[in-house]
């Protein structure tokens, strides 16, 4: 059985279920394998040992009922998980072990799912590069000294590695779909109200949604089964009827209505990515759908409303860091000099950035120049997606603007950093779903997605045409394992 | 508008987060070009548009008010910084 990491999420269930073979086996070869990997970065915490009781014990009372039955999985370090470390990538957190388990790793659990380990990520999310971790870079498994992308890059890298048959990460303004375009992975990003927030370390709280990240369409239906849920412990959580995403996958997109937003052809491009693009358009024309030209006139403010957004919250979501019910803590002269010195010490570079555009957009004289501002903006761009909505089932558009980047290549200017996100932070201020499928390869060989956007709670229209995407394209990743000596 | 360094000393008193004289002048520049770029939205005329402060429009359910955890002060006092069986300890505040 050398073979188990090779097999898909889908169909290591199966096999489970049929008894040819037992979670032991399919632990033990992940964890295996993960500990040959240490160089790629991709743990932050391991938990194998107590992963291969839990495994045992599967075996000895297996219930092959359950959608992930005796399954291995690691998880990104933001989701809170009981008596296991979860750091947030950040100094603030590095020995914080919750009391509570988040509801989307506790769906995993009662689904039979084992957690194997917690995974690298930018701090707090705050990243596209995964660089801003207090645990350090990670490796993209693609080649030597490439960003595998971020937040969600320790889960990214694991997945395209094979250390885990599947994951799950968080998106803010693209932290699972870059980092699954820069990996040849595939990552979906709920419809805003879809996953509960319930024990996820919070960074933007009207825009953080929780996601599957696997290596393909067929998983990812399986995955948002078990994570997605109503929660009444999450007040955003919406309670709506959710679909069975993974029986009701299917290939056939005839009659479907794609729209091509004209906005997101931007300067600089590379040549290879709107190739790409019309090679989308061409397989979804060839398979029956409709390509229908449509306007997202807003789309150039999108970023700028995001940079306002998402560090106002988080500036208010990070005041909880001070040092006194859990956490570091810095020795101060007093409790103020206490607080100010915990929070310097302990917040990376990219945090306290955050934290300071965001006190600043909120503080008396400028609230109304800011965020008032950017909330009005945001209107606007989610009534772009209104209005083409009335036009098209669905949105077709490149995932990222670039593949992936050399570690170091962007660290020095926050604001090209930031344009990693340009096509895909619109669709989280706007609350939609939308996923990044692998769908070819640059001159360096290096993998390119793209992103299919959906209307709101619309998760099975987009899996199906992701589906009938990926069966045309027959994606295939390049990895030599040249991390493994 | 430009963020000098007193606005930066300003800031991080707001935010509770010390800043030395090397790394405010570094914060500075880049908090300019970050500003600089956000700045992009005054093309906008916004007048009479409604801000959107959530996605997810709905009505907030209600709920009993229940105590749901109990027992849990010994697993919660266990991640503080300064260890106390029974308070969370901060430096002294009152002479």
């Amino acid at each position: 059985m050398s073979n188990i990491i090779d097999l898909k999420l889908f169909e290591l269930v199966e096999k489970i279920k049929k008894k040819e073979i037992s979670s032991n086996e399919v632990t033990k070869a992940f964890i295996d394998r993960s500990q040959k990997s240490k160089k790629l970065n991709s743990y932050i915490t391991e938990n194998f040992e107590n992963a291969l009781q839990k495994a045992k014990q599967f075996d000895e009372k297996p219930d092959f009922n359950k959608k992930l039955p005796g399954i291995p999985l690691a998880v990104k370090d933001l989701f809170c998980t009981k008596n296991i470390r979860t750091t947030a990538g950040s100094k603030i957190l590095e020995n914080f072990f919750p009391t509570y388990e988040s509801t989307v790793t506790q769906n995993i659990l009662d689904e039979g799912g084992i957690i194997i380990g917690k995974l690298n990520c930018d701090e707090f999310a705050m990243g596209s590069s995964n660089e801003t971790s207090f645990f350090g870079n990670v490796q993209n498994p693609i080649s030597e000294n490439l960003v595998p992308g971020g937040s969600s890059g320790g889960s990214s890298s694991a997945l395209a590695a094979k250390l885990t048959p599947a994951t799950i990460g968080t998106d803010t303004g693209g932290s699972i779909r870059q980092p699954a375009s820069f990996t040849g992975t595939v990552g979906l990003k709920p419809t805003y109200g879809s996953c509960s927030r319930y024990g996820i370390v919070a960074f933007a709280s009207s825009l953080d949604q929780a996601g599957p990240m696997t290596q393909n369409v067929k998983d990812s239906a399986l995955m948002l089964e078990v994570i997605s849920s109503y929660d009444n412990k999450d007040s955003t959580s919406v309670d709506f009827k959710r679909g069975q995403y993974l029986k009701d996958l299917n290939e056939n997109i005839k009659g479907k209505k794609i729209g091509i937003p004209k906005q997101y052809r931007v300067d600089g491009m590379p040549k290879e990515i709107d190739e790409l693009w019309k090679k989308g358009m061409k397989i979804i024309e060839d398979n029956g759908g409709e390509i229908i030209e449509i306007n997202l006139p807003n789309t150039n403010y999108a970023l700028p409303t995001y940079y306002i957004v998402a560090p106002a919250e988080a500036s208010s979501n990070l005041a909880r860091y001070d040092g006194v019910k859990y956490g570091f803590r810095s020795k101060g002269k007093n409790l103020i000099d206490m607080y100010e010195k915990t929070r310097s010490e302990g917040f990376g570079d990219e945090v306290k950035r955050r934290i300071m555009i965001g006190t600043y957009v909120l503080s008396s004289g400028y609230y109304d120049a800011y965020y008032l501002k950017a909330q009005k903006v945001r209107r606007l761009i989610k009534n772009d997606f209104d209005q083409a909505y009335k036009k098209v089932d669905a949105i077709l558009t490149p995932s990222t603007p670039s593949s992936a980047f050399k570690i170091g290549e962007k660290t020095n200017d926050p604001v090209s950093m930031y344009l990693n996100d340009i096509f895909t932070v619109p669709i989280n201020l706007a609350g939609l779903p939308a996923i990044s499928i692998p769908a070819g390869h640059d001159k360096s060989g290096y993998p390119l997605g793209l992103q299919v956007i959906g209307k709101a709670f619309d998760e099975q229209n987009i899996l199906n045409i992701a589906y009938s995407i990926e069966k045309n394209i027959n994606f295939k990743n390049n990895i030599n394992d040249w991390w493994i000596n | 508008m430009t963020i000098d360094l007193k606005t930066v000393k300003h800031i991080s008193k707001l935010s509770r987060i010390s800043i030395d004289d090397n790394k405010a002048k570094k914060l500075s520049d880049d908090l300019n070009s970050i500003f600089k770029f956000i700045e992009k939205l005054e093309e906008l005329d916004t007048e009479k548009i409604e801000p959107l402060t959530s996605i997810a429009e709905t009505n907030l359910k209600l709920r009993k008010d229940e105590i749901k955890s109990k027992n849990i002060r010994e697993d919660i006092l266990k991640n503080s910084p300064e260890d106390n069986k029974d308070f969370f300890v901060v430096p002294k505040v009152v002479e």
